[in-house]
Parts: C-alpha cells; structure tokens; sequence
C-alpha cells in the first residue's frame, strides 16, 4: 500500500497498517487482502461483484474490516456485501469507503450492504466515507444499507461523511423483525461546494418491544444540497424516535423531511426535527474564552458532528 | 485597573435612536470587588458587554491596565485577561461541560481533577456534569452554574458575573457566594458582579448604581446600600403602604 492508500485507510477506518482480526481490502476494484478467521470466513461471490462474511455463533469480541479505497480516475462499481451474523455474536464491523480521484473522470463506489443479525447478537457497525484528490472528476458515493434483526438481536449503525464526496444517495432500511430487537442509527454529515447528499431511511418495527433511535446531524456549507427522509413505521408494540438536527450555512440548501407511521395502537413514535444557522451567542461565547469567529465557529461544528 | 471614561451606546429604533449608555464613567482598581446594582432597563448588562467588546460603543473610551481597549474585538480582549458570564448563557448541542471548561482554561487537556473543581465551586456535583452536553438536557440553574465554572477556569484579571444568582437554588446559592468570597480574599482578580442579591453586594468592598444609562451612586458599600434600601421604598407607593401596614 502506498501513502495516498494509508491515507484513505487512516480516513476511513483510522487504521495505519493492515487492520487486526479478520478483514478484506478491496482496491481498485480487486481484491488487495484479506484474512480469515476461524469464526469468520470471507469468501467471493458466485453470482456477482463482492463478498459474503459469515460469523459463527457465539463469536465475540472479535471484529471484521472491510475498507474500499479507490484511487483510479474512473472506476465505477457496485458491490454486494452480505453478511450472515449468527446468534449469540458481540462483534465489530468496520466498513467505509475512500475515494482519491486525480483525474478528470468520475469514481464511484455503490456499496450494497445487507446484513442478517441473529437470535441475541450485537453489532457495532461504522462506516465513514471520504474523499480526496486534485482532479475534477467526481467523487461519488450511493451505499445501501439492509438490516434484519431477530429476535433480542441489536445495531448500531455510525455513519459519517465529512466533505470530500460530491455525490451520494444513501439508502439504508432496518427490518427489526425479532422480538426486543433495537436498531441506534447515529449518522453525521457535513457537505460543502457544490456537493449533494441525499439521505433515505426506512425502519420498519415489526417485533414486540422492538426500538429505533435514529439521530441524523448535518451541516451545510457552500452552496451544497440535502436532503434527508427518515421514516420509522411501528407495527406492534415499539418505540421509535427519530431526531434530525441541522447545522445551514452560506448558501446551503436542506430540506428534512422525517415520516412516523403507526400501524398499531400500540406503537409509541416521536419525531423531532430542526434546521437553523448557529446561534450568534455561540460563537460570541466562545469568542469570549478567548477563540477568533472563524475558530468558535470550527469547534462549534467540530462538536455537533463529533 | 479598569477605566471607563464618558461610554455611550445608543440603538436605532423605530422610535427614533434610544441611548443605553449616557456617558459612563467609572474606574475600578485592581483586586477591587464591586457589585453593580440599579433598576431593570438601566443599562448594567449593556456596560457589561460593551466592557467585553460584545457592544461597539458610540463614544468614549476604556482602559484595561493602561491600555485602549475600545476598539478591540471580543477575543483580543479576552486574551487581554477579560471575562465575563452571560446572564442567559447559549447550551450547544455536542459540546461537553469538559470541552467548554478546557477552552475556558486555555489548556484543550485540562486535567480532569482540575475541572472537577471548578463544577464544585460552583455547587455541581462533578461527576454527574463533566462528560455531558451543554444542551437543552440541562436546567437553567445548571447552565448558569456550568457559565460561572467557566469564567472560574479562565482565572483572568477580570471577571464580570452578569446576574450569578439567577436560576440557582438557594443551597448552590451559598456555595457560590462563598466560592465569591474565596476568590476576593486571593485578590489575583478584579471582580464586577451585576446582582441585586442583598448576600452577594455584602460581599463587595463597592457598589456602583447604574440608572438610565448613567453612574447615579457609587461609593463603599456600607455609605451606599441603605441608600438603595430608603430608594426602593420611597419610589414605590405600594411598597410604603406595605411598610405602613406590616
């Protein structure tokens, strides 16, 4: 790996070497390493690009990286990922995406992710997204995300994209199918330029007591476009609480528009929402402990996206 | 030394321009503690911030230690050793009571012991406060205490509290006065606190009356404060029949 792929690595997965634990590096649309463990096996699909992960009951503590980097000028792909997590599993799952785009054509990565968890398993699921580079080839991002949850089973879902991608259209759905299932989706966004992001999410309560917390944080700067659909549906008896905070800025755009829909009376939903400039006595407050404008304005989004 | 010499503020209106500030003058000697006192809309909060550089003033001038403040920006005049607590402090959402404490410090690895203290001095039981966010999870009383702990941190030259008392329970109440008596008896700080809390302007060596945008009293304590007292009864007619029939 050279310095611009240690870099994306760093980016996205804060890793500066091979990563420990079981793990599979695509690069450039191959694949550049992977590792095996004996409760994870990674192995190639048959029938089309990508990869199915298969974690053996009762496997804890352990972790799997899967990081794509991309440094070729026009490389566009879609990838399936599945992954099959068996029951009684406490694990780590660290995904993400780099793009260094240099040349002038577009690079896209279309992750296409879906994750079966089972009877009483925990998932910690991360994925940032990054990119980097002179050219003015477009850095392009459209990752899916498909969760089923049995019963008692748990995700948590941190999904970060700071700057860098001028494209992407994320879609992510939680089928929390199992009795006592809990989905937290944290998901953070900062978008600037002329960049576009478009966020749908649906979470689907089927089970008894199952629960989602989905909290969306986003900042706008430039003239930069978003756009967020979060929607959580209550069949049974649940909880679900939807929470989309936006920072606007500039010449930014955003629209929010969250959905709650109970199918039972028994289903308790809560969405809140929220889109405003940052607040003059913030900056003022910290100005008074001594930062410039320009520094109280940094830390106050650094800690809204933090 | 603080010198405040003629300071005006005035603010556009639909009325017509409306004068805050009218021509202020003050000084306060270093190590002073002085407690700022007058009736609401009098222009205390006003001179508070113009001191801090919050309000550009229309006229006149500020020292701090000599030098001319006036047309230094809020941050210059913080690094200058200038502080002060907001009587309606701003929560932000994701920023932690230990993130605004270390900022206040100057030191972004502030020991977590050391801001500990800070949250004691000022009633908070530092445990329960120092990892959360300074959001809307938190009372008013709480963000009000947290506002102080941060000026306690800044350990500058001169501190200026904006209405301390507001919000806090009668127990925190205590500790902060005491936590206020502490901090004189050092004399490392020239304190202005804008309060009209009777325990609070005993503990001052000063008190400075400040009345439609003007210094109408100023003097030690002891000559000043049976003045407010015999004021306060004497412009209020309902006050006087209470007296009459108490």
């Amino acid at each position: 790996m050279d310095k611009i792929d240690l870099n994306l690595l760093y980016q996205i997965a804060d890793l500066t070497d091979v990563p420990q634990g079981a793990y599979n590096i695509r690069k450039n649309g191959a694949l550049s390493g992977r590792n095996n463990t004996s409760h994870i096996e990674i192995a190639n699909k048959d029938d089309k690009t990508g990869i199915d992960i298969r974690i053996a009951p009762g496997t804890r503590g352990e972790s799997v990286h899967i990081p794509v980097l991309i440094t070729q000028s026009g490389l566009e792909e879609t990838v399936y990922n599945d992954f099959f997590i068996g029951e009684g599993c406490d694990v780590d799952i660290i995904a993400g995406c780099g793009i260094h785009n240099d040349g002038h054509q577009r690079s896209q990565h279309d992750g296409i992710h879906t994750f079966h968890v089972g009877r009483g398993s925990k998932v910690r699921y991360s994925e940032k997204h990054y990119g980097d580079g002179k050219g003015t080839g477009e850095r392009i991002m459209n990752p899916q995300t498909i969760i089923y949850l049995e019963e008692g089973a748990s995700i948590t879902l941190d999904m970060v994209q700071i700057r860098g991608v001028d494209s992407t259209k994320r879609y992510t759905k939680v089928v929390a199918r199992g009795a006592g299932s809990e989905v937290v989706v944290q998901e953070k966004l900062l978008t600037d330029g002329k960049q576009f992001a478009e966020s749908r999410m649906d979470v689907i309560l089927e089970g008894e007591d199952s629960k989602a917390q989905v909290v969306s944080r986003s900042v706008g700067q430039g003239e930069s476009v978003q756009v967020f659909y979060p929607q959580v549906e209550g069949n049974g008896r649940c909880f679900g609480h939807v929470q989309c905070d936006s920072i606007i800025m500039d010449s930014a755009r955003i629209s929010s528009i969250p959905a709650i829909t109970a199918n039972s009376m028994d289903a308790q939903l809560i969405h809140e929402a929220a889109i405003g400039r940052i607040a003059g006595d913030q900056i003022i407050k910290l100005m008074t402990l001594g930062l410039t404008e320009e520094e109280a304005e940094e830390r106050i989004l650094e800690g809204f996206l933090a | 030394m603080l010198e405040i010499k003629g300071l005006r503020y005035g603010v556009e209106q639909d009325s017509g321009a409306a004068d805050i500030l009218r021509g202020v003058t003050l000084t306060v000697p270093d190590g002073r503690f002085v407690v700022i006192t007058g009736p609401n809309g009098g222009g205390k909060t006003t001179l508070a911030k113009t001191i801090m550089g919050i309000n550009q003033p229309t006229g006149g001038t500020i020292l701090w230690n000599g030098q001319d403040i006036t047309g230094l920006s809020i941050s210059q005049r913080a690094k200058l050793g200038i502080s002060y607590g907001f009587q309606q402090p701003p929560r932000f959402k994701g920023l932690r009571v230990r993130d605004l404490l270390s900022l206040a410090s100057g030191n972004e690895k502030l020991e977590r012991g050391e801001a500990c203290r800070y949250l004691t001095q000022v009633g908070l039981c530092a445990g329960d406060y120092i990892d959360r966010e300074v959001d809307s999870s938190l009372s008013g009383g709480e963000v009000k205490r947290i506002e102080i702990a941060t000026i306690l941190a800044r350990k500058s030259g001169l501190m200026i509290f904006d209405e301390p008392e507001a919000g806090i329970d009668l127990w925190s109440f205590a500790r902060l006065t005491d936590t206020f008596r502490l901090l004189h008896r050092k004399r490392e700080s020239t304190i202005i606190i804008i309060s009209h809390q009777e325990r609070i302007i005993d503990l001052a060596d000063e008190i400075v009356m400040i009345s439609n945008g003007v210094v109408t009293e100023q003097g030690p304590k002891e000559e000043i404060f049976p003045k407010i007292i015999a004021n306060t009864t004497a412009g209020c007619s309902y006050m006087q029949e209470g007296s009459k029939n108490g």
